[in-house]
């Protein structure tokens, strides 16, 4: 028997890992001087006239996301390379993640909004792509669509936003704009405001765009931990960083962010204790983070912001850590229904080590540094410019069900009796396990030591304050109102875990009837759907006649419109032209009257060849021989395809039809008329007919100008011209083969 | 169509047209003529072909499918722009390697980035106005007497 030998991917796996490493550390060589608030810049001229350039600028919020995406990727593609090692599709995962990679960094490094903007989208389309990887299965296309969808619509609505912006401020650079102080003054303000929050709210999955975020787990557990811990679902809190000095510091403001960011949290926070995957577990705590970090933006305050610049670093650090140590389980353990693990602790102890020290900092425990970040959140909050009282329940709920959570996962697959799906459940290679324990020891580290840390969010505090102050970061501030909050957290938490059993089984009962914006998405897409359905059942009946009446009656209307709008003086027509013309204006009127009143269809083809070449003998006395000749070739090939779709032709309509077809001819055929005699009129510019004439020959080594004009002066259209035709002809073979599937 | 006067004269008829076709293409720059007029006076060429002999013949007389013609011809056209980028700047300017101007006269051989562009017409034409002709016939013929695989 034939054993095939299972794949292997090469060293070059490591590679994307490599190079992120090596991006990280040139990153970190500028952290002394971010901190001390300098900026490097790098331009490149790209539409000038419209004063839109591809601009990048590193300060220290960019600086910190810079380092958030190239740090945690480094981790992630190290571990995609092992968790994929024997897929053949690890060289399609690794490419997309780092051109996701790319685009990410594009979207925190851009100093123009255009630019930024052009990063967003690509986020958004690699993005779908990695949610969509298991592209063989239907619900992962469902979902990865619904992503697209819903950040490809916010991604719409910041354009707006920033086209808005960028003409309010008369530049597009980010720098700039964050100098000129007119925003909120301008009428525009709550238009620029709703449309760039819309972008940010959907990226960062708030409330209620929040749904797309748990669909979008569909995408393999690395891709997760890296797009939906620190990098993807943060580019809306940088972005709403970026723009405070621009757009904040006003009432409704702080008042969207802060409403916005609790709601998400707290929903968030319930729906995540309903899961039993733990990933979706995640995924909701996720949603839950992203709005704490939204309410402290909406905070203002010096503690606020500086609490969720932390908390930006806590959150990916101890989020990521525990995405792949979930990951760690599903490898080893076979599965990630929480209820189907248990008492692993002794088997998988470095899972255990990891997820226990990232669950800890997630939970808000000292000496983590989730705990200096939820620190700063409450002192913010307590310091809250709107209302303290309602920012303080949801803040201290949240937490406590984080706590709650946290307890869950660090607990419910490690202790109790021993279960697992594979029969000898053990940790993957230290390739695995190294980057998570990185990132769950580095939670800790920050929190024992983060006084240089410190200085890096000081300074990015200042910027996204446009004012001095910054909060300290450290360990002990001592007994005050924060402390005590955080020691409500911890108890309500345990209550909280205590009470898990029956928090879920209401969950689940209740599920059915909370309203949910996901179904609002599906009742919104199938609208679309059918809509688009009875569109083109009603305008595509596939009869010939009834296009070219639409056709010829939207053409009659916009021509006559035109002459309406716009017709100055109408040329006369000179009565004295010659004999000779006469009698091919007679020749044109009898071949007219004969394809309107022959009863012969060949008759009628021949009438309107005699048509055609009268019109040929007209371009020959005003000496256009070449349009003369043009005429003359598609005459005889019009009568080739005639005769060969003559069986095929529709029927001419009768009675009222028919009388209906001679009003639109004769409505058309007039409108174009008077329009010509219009055009004529207004007087013609002959500048450029005599330039072409004294051009032809000196510059472009032609005798024959139209000629000329067609390749050489006007060859840009000629091109144009050429590529229609050649897209006419597909669309005509496709109509034509598809008639044929049809008659099958 | 089975007529013996048809394709005896066709046969005939097919190298004047040519010739006449790519007479026209050449000359167009100075007398009247070009890449449109010589395409569509090839086209009409091929459309007598598959008159007289049938659709089968026709593809078999143009080597190439007819699309891929016109495939050719736009690519063509636009390598004649990206010629005129790469020699003096810009797209779609004209180069002349052969010819020269003279004290206000042009001397040398008049073949240039021009004539490629022209010839891209000239191809277009002839692979849109072939397709879709052949297409036309087929569409008429029922599936079991279609003459081609």
């Amino acid at each position: 028997m034939q054993q095939t030998v299972p794949y292997e991917a090469g060293p070059w796996r490591f590679l994307p890992s490599a190079v992120m490493a090596a991006a990280f550390a040139w990153f970190a060589t500028f952290l002394p001087s971010a901190s001390a608030g300098q900026t490097a810049e790098l331009v490149f001229p790209w539409v000038p006239t419209l004063g839109i350039d591809i601009a990048f600028r590193l300060d220290a919020l960019s600086l910190l996301f810079s380092l958030l995406i190239t740090g945690v990727g480094a981790i992630c593609f190290l571990y995609s390379a092992e968790y994929f090692h024997n897929d053949r599709r690890l060289k399609r995962l690794l490419t997309l993640m780092v051109l996701f990679a790319m685009s990410m960094l594009g979207v925190v490094l851009a100093d123009d909004a255009v630019t930024l903007f052009v990063a967003w989208e690509c986020t958004t389309i690699t993005s779908f792509l990695l949610v969509g990887f298991d592209h063989h299965k239907a619900d992962a296309r469902y979902k990865a669509q619904q992503a697209l969808l819903v950040t490809g619509m916010g991604g719409l609505a910041l354009m707006a936003g920033l086209i808005i912006m960028g003409t309010v401020a008369g530049t597009f650079r980010l720098s700039e704009m964050a100098d000129f102080a007119g925003f909120t003054s301008d009428p525009l303000y709550p238009a620029m405001l709703i449309l760039v929050l819309i972008g940010c709210f959907t990226k960062s999955a708030q409330f209620p765009f929040h749904f797309w975020l748990p669909g979008a787990m569909a995408a393999p557990t690395p891709v997760s931990a890296y797009l939906h811990s620190a990098t993807m679902v943060k580019a809306g809190v940088y972005l709403v960083a970026r723009m405070t000095p621009m757009l904040g510091g006003t009432e409704v403001w702080s008042w969207t962010l802060s409403l916005v960011g609790a709601t998400t949290m707290v929903v968030a926070s319930f729906w995540a204790l309903r899961q039993s995957d733990l990933k979706l577990m995640l995924a909701w705590t996720t949603l839950m983070g992203l709005g704490a970090l939204m309410l402290g933006l909406g905070g203002g305050g010096y503690y606020a912001i500086g609490g969720a610049m932390t908390f930006i670093v806590v959150h990916a650090f101890y989020k990521a850590a525990l995405f792949l140590g979930v990951g760690l389980l599903d490898k080893g353990a076979g599965t990630r229904e929480v209820g189907e693990l248990g008492g692993l602790r002794g088997a998988m102890p470095m899972s255990f080590i990891i997820i226990a020290l990232a669950a800890a900092s997630m939970a808000g425990l000292p000496p983590f540094v989730g705990f200096i970040g939820k620190e700063l959140i409450y002192e913010g909050a307590l310091h809250a410019t709107t209302e303290e009282i309602f920012v303080l329940t949801m803040a201290v709920t949240a937490n406590a069900l984080m706590v709650a959570v946290a307890l869950v996962l660090a607990i419910r697959p490690f202790f109790g009796t021993f279960r697992a799906p594979h029969a000898a459940p053990a940790d993957p290679s230290i390739l695995m396990w190294g980057g998570p324990a990185l990132l769950a020891l580095g939670g800790l580290g920050l929190g024992l030591v983060p006084g240089p840390f410190g200085a890096l969010i000081g300074q990015i505090t200042e910027i996204v304050r446009a004012a001095p102050g910054a909060p300290e970061l450290k360990l002990w501030h001592g007994v005050n109102g924060a402390l005590m909050l955080s020691l409500l957290t911890f108890a309500l938490g345990g209550v909280f875990f205590w009470g898990v059993p029956q928090l879920r089984a209401a969950l689940i009962r209740e599920e059915d009837r909370v309203p949910d914006s996901a179904a609002v998405y599906d009742i919104l897409l199938n609208a679309m759907r059918d809509t688009a359905a009875w569109v083109a059942r009603t305008t595509q009946n596939g009869r010939m006649m009834s296009y070219l009446r639409v056709t010829f009656t939207t053409l009659a209307l916009m021509v006559w419109g035109a002459i309406f709008v716009g017709a100055g003086a109408v040329a006369q027509i000179d009565p004295d032209i010659p004999l000779f013309h006469w009698g091919l204006v007679i020749a044109i009127a009898a071949s007219l009257s004969t394809i309107i009143f022959t009863g012969s269809r060949l008759v009628a083809i021949t009438a309107l060849g005699g048509i055609g070449l009268a019109i040929a003998v007209i371009y020959v006395l005003y000496s256009a021989i070449d349009v003369a000749m043009t005429q003359l070739l598609t005459e005889t090939l019009i009568v080739v395809f005639v005769a060969v779709a003559f069986t095929k032709l529709p029927r001419a309509g009768t009675g009222a039809l028919r009388i209906g077809d001679a009003i639109i001819a004769a409505i058309l055929g007039l409108g174009v008329t008077f329009a010509l005699l219009a055009v004529l009129g207004s007087g013609l510019e002959q500048d450029v007919s005599a330039f072409y004439l004294e051009a032809a020959y000196p510059q472009a080594a032609g005798r024959n100008i139209v000629n000329v004009i067609l390749v050489d002066f006007r060859a840009l259209d000629t091109l144009g011209e050429v590529a229609v035709v050649l897209i006419a002809g597909i669309a005509a073979l496709a109509a034509l083969r598809a008639g044929r599937e049809v008659k099958k | 169509m089975n007529s013996i006067i048809l394709r005896t004269g066709t046969r005939a008829l097919i190298p004047v047209f040519l010739f006449v076709a790519l007479m026209t293409l050449w000359r167009g720059h100075n007398d009247p003529g070009g890449g449109f007029i010589g395409g569509l006076l090839a086209a009409i060429c091929v459309a007598l072909i598959e008159k007289a002999f049938g659709v089968a013949q026709a593809r078999r007389w143009l080597i190439l499918p007819p699309m891929m013609i016109a495939g050719i011809g736009l690519s063509c056209a636009i390598l004649s722009g990206l010629w005129g980028a790469l020699a003096n700047g810009w797209f779609l300017s004209s180069v002349w390697p052969l010819y020269a101007n003279v004290d206000g006269k042009w001397e040398g051989l008049a073949a240039g980035s021009i004539l490629l562009f022209d010839s891209g017409v000239f191809l277009v034409v002839v692979g849109v106005v072939s397709a879709i002709l052949f297409a036309l016939e087929e569409a008429g013929v029922p599936e079991s007497r279609k003459d081609e695989p």
